[in-house]
């Protein structure tokens, strides 16, 4: 007894950071946590505003595409909204989520107490919402927010930047610094904070793919911090990196800017794979088939992404060696990527499969993935990029792999884990509703953009020829169908925390792992002695 | 029973002095990437102008004069050489070339002229930039004097005639029958005075 009191005194004392029992109130309680659940849960709930924000922004896009001619917007302000809304859904809206999802989840998956920094895991949600602060705050600007697409091409940003340059840059870099240090906190955990017999070949697939995440921010975030740095100094200070008369060249900015561009991609999807990889084994009452091969496969497409970044170039003139290297290199990233499908479906051959909401997500993530996946192959090819290249088929390509992709694995990841983090199971006809009122709205509103991009309609431009009149009305109902479906999900998860049928430890009989070891709701502080994994 | 107490409270410390121990050195390890990656960006910079100036990527041509050191003048071919100007975005300059395009054998000099006229009521510097497309073709067009070697400041409504002799390499590859010669005008007059 004594000696149990004087053990975890003492461990208190080496680290107190983590490990306050008692809670504070109100906001400080919020302000001033380390720990990584009510972080985790912050995280999401950001995303999820942050979703709901750049959703309205599509929606603007897609009122104003509805019909042929200017209805509503006027093209700069259109503009705007296509930046914002992607600068959002990218950092603010799947970067967090799949953040908030680590922290809730990885020190629960590797038996650790909390991440290994939860100081910085703090200040790394914190600035967050300040970086958002800042962009947004551009919309009452007298010139109004970036209207230079999110990829913030040279000269667009520099030489004809409407006067949101510096605000956008600095929103970024905030990003970029809450991004990294995120990462840094997920590496350090995984590498000294798990349990004693948890290898590195023993780790839930969920929390490999978190790891080679993490490297990959690591990577390139610096390299988006450098990048913008250069368009703030060219746009301000008179250097020219990107500016040809002063020695410079716009064409590298698509380069540097592609090769974090490129790896930032995988960032956003190979989360992904690691919560399906989690959910289809769970609900196939399988162990996931291909185990080593997936841990491989994640690992060569990180790599991968580092060589490949050309491919969004393909128009600019490369010589054509150059042409082909990223052709073919591109074309090589399907091999893994294949051999992750493959394991998916052959991890539900034969299972006891059942179709709960988790399931359902999984299911659509991997047949919608799979067709963004081959569109991204139809896009590899150079000489058929050459008509591809700025149409809607680019932005059908990207949607399906990111939001059929990235965020119905967030759906099927909190669906799966919602029980877990509330105690209570969430109402079942609601989300059934919420994925089949998603999954028919979201191929209407992303499937016809396919054929307007094949049949030559532009990306980016607020008014289009009127015989792709037809298909954008479709889209644009689709759009606002899957905008309203979400809706769905936020009444769902406020009626699952308030309360509901009470959550067993483990909801899922085919669930495994060490997150189903504690109870529901999973205690403010768990594994405060690591489990002992055989 | 304390002596036991304490002694599994020095082992848990000594245990979280390594765990703390081990966090520091990878953080430290990260950081050092972090940083790395950072240099990395910048470090692109002069690695892009070195792979342009190997390959001839985006275009780009030297900024020194070449010296004339073709051994013979290869008559079978015929190379169309075109010239393209246009100004920046602010430099309210006339500026065109005085013949749009020549045919040169490979090996042979050529010189052109390009026309400039100040149109505004102030002294401007401009600067042209050029390049080549294809970009394949740019280590092969040799510049011997050109304009674009320096800046040219003309006053008020003052016009010049600028001059470029250039020739083409003997090894220009086979599938090259035309060149473009593209030059883009910039006012660096701020840039020149401070």
């Amino acid at each position: 007894m004594t000696s149990n009191v004087i053990n975890e005194q003492s461990t208190q004392d080496a680290h107190d950071d983590g490990h306050h029992d008692h809670k504070m109130t109100g906001l400080k309680r919020w302000l001033y946590t380390t720990n990584h659940k009510d972080i985790g849960s912050m995280y999401l709930w950001f995303s999820f505003i942050m979703f709901l924000t750049g959703g309205v922004m599509a929606l603007v896009i897609r009122a104003e595409l509805f019909q042929p001619g200017l209805q509503i917007v006027e093209p700069d302000f259109f503009n705007q909204m296509t930046t914002v809304h992607g600068l959002i859904m990218v950092f603010g809206a799947i970067m967090p989520a799949f953040t908030g999802l680590a922290n809730w989840m990885l020190p629960m998956m590797v038996g650790a107490p909390d991440m290994a920094l939860p100081r910085l895991n703090n200040w790394s949600f914190w600035i967050l919402p300040f970086a958002f602060a800042i962009l947004l705050s551009t919309f009452f600007l007298e010139s109004g927010a970036p209207n230079f697409g999110w990829t913030f091409y040279a000269p667009l940003s520099t030489t004809y930047s409407n006067g949101s340059t510096a605000f956008f840059v600095f929103a970024v870099h905030i990003m970029g610094i809450s991004s990294i240090m995120g990462a840094i906190n997920i590496v350090v955990t995984i590498m000294n904070m798990r349990a004693p017999g948890m290898t590195y070949m023993k780790m839930p697939l969920f929390v490999w793919t978190f790891f080679i995440t993490a490297y990959l921010l690591i990577a390139v975030m610096p390299v988006l911090a450098g990048t913008v740095t250069m368009v703030l100094t060219d746009t301000y200070f008179g250097t020219s990196f990107f500016d040809a008369a002063g020695g410079g060249d716009p064409v590298m900015f698509q380069h540097i800017f592609w090769f974090f561009g490129h790896p930032e991609v995988y960032i956003m999807i190979l989360p992904a794979f690691g919560i399906v990889s989690t959910t289809i084994p769970a609900f196939s009452r399988k162990k996931l088939f291909g185990y080593s091969s997936m841990v491989y496969a994640t690992a060569s497409i990180a790599f991968l992404s580092f060589i490949v970044w050309a491919h969004h170039m393909f128009t600019t003139g490369m010589p054509l060696f150059g042409e082909l290297f990223f052709m073919y290199c591109t074309m090589l990233i399907a091999v893994p990527t294949g051999v992750k499908v493959f394991n998916w479906a052959a991890t539900m051959w034969r299972g006891a499969i059942s179709f709960e909401t988790p399931m359902l997500f999984s299911i659509a993530f991997v047949i919608l993935f799979t067709i963004g996946g081959f569109s991204g192959l139809m896009l590899a090819m150079t000489p058929v990029d050459f008509q591809y290249h700025d149409t809607y088929f680019v932005v059908a390509h990207f949607h399906y792999v990111l939001v059929t992709g990235a965020l119905f694995s967030i759906f099927a990841g909190a669906y799966y884990w919602l029980p877990k983090w509330t105690g209570y199971m969430y109402n079942d006809t609601l989300s059934k509703w919420h994925f089949w009122c998603s999954l028919v709205s979201v191929n209407l509103l992303f499937f016809p953009m396919h054929f307007l991009g094949l049949a030559g309609m532009p990306r980016r431009i607020p008014d289009y020829a009127l015989q792709f009149a037809d298909f954008n009305k479709w889209v644009s109902i689709g759009g606002f169908a899957f905008g309203l479906s979400q809706l769905i999900f936020l009444v769902l998860v406020i009626k699952c925390i308030k309360g509901g049928k009470k959550a067993e430890a483990k909801p899922w009989d085919g669930a495994e792992g060490l997150e189903w070891t504690v109870p529901s709701p999973a205690p403010y502080h768990t594994f405060e002695t690591p489990p002992k994994i055989d | 029973m304390t002596n036991g107490a304490d002694k599994k409270t020095l082992s848990t410390q000594t245990q979280q002095q390594a765990a703390d121990a081990s966090v520091k050195k990878t953080v430290k390890k990260l950081m050092l990437m972090v940083f790395a990656m950072f240099g990395f960006g910048f470090a692109m910079v002069p690695l892009y102008d070195v792979f342009c100036d190997i390959t001839g990527l985006n275009g780009k041509t030297s900024n020194v004069a070449a010296r004339y050191n073709a051994t013979s003048i290869d008559r079978e071919r015929t190379i169309t050489v075109q010239f393209l100007t246009r100004t920046a975005k602010g430099i309210p300059w006339q500026f065109e070339p005085m013949i749009n395009e020549v045919k040169v054998h490979p090996g042979e000099r050529k010189v052109v002229k390009f026309y400039a006229k100040n149109q505004s009521a102030n002294a401007i510097v401009g600067q042209a930039v050029p390049s080549v497309s294809p970009g394949q073709a740019a280590i092969y067009f040799q510049k011997i004097e050109c304009f674009c070697f320096n800046n040219q400041p003309l006053n008020a409504s003052e016009d010049v005639e600028m001059g470029l002799q250039f020739y083409v390499d003997l090894d220009l590859p086979e599938d090259v029958s035309t060149i473009t010669l593209s030059y883009t005008l910039y006012d660096i007059t701020s840039a020149v005075d401070s």
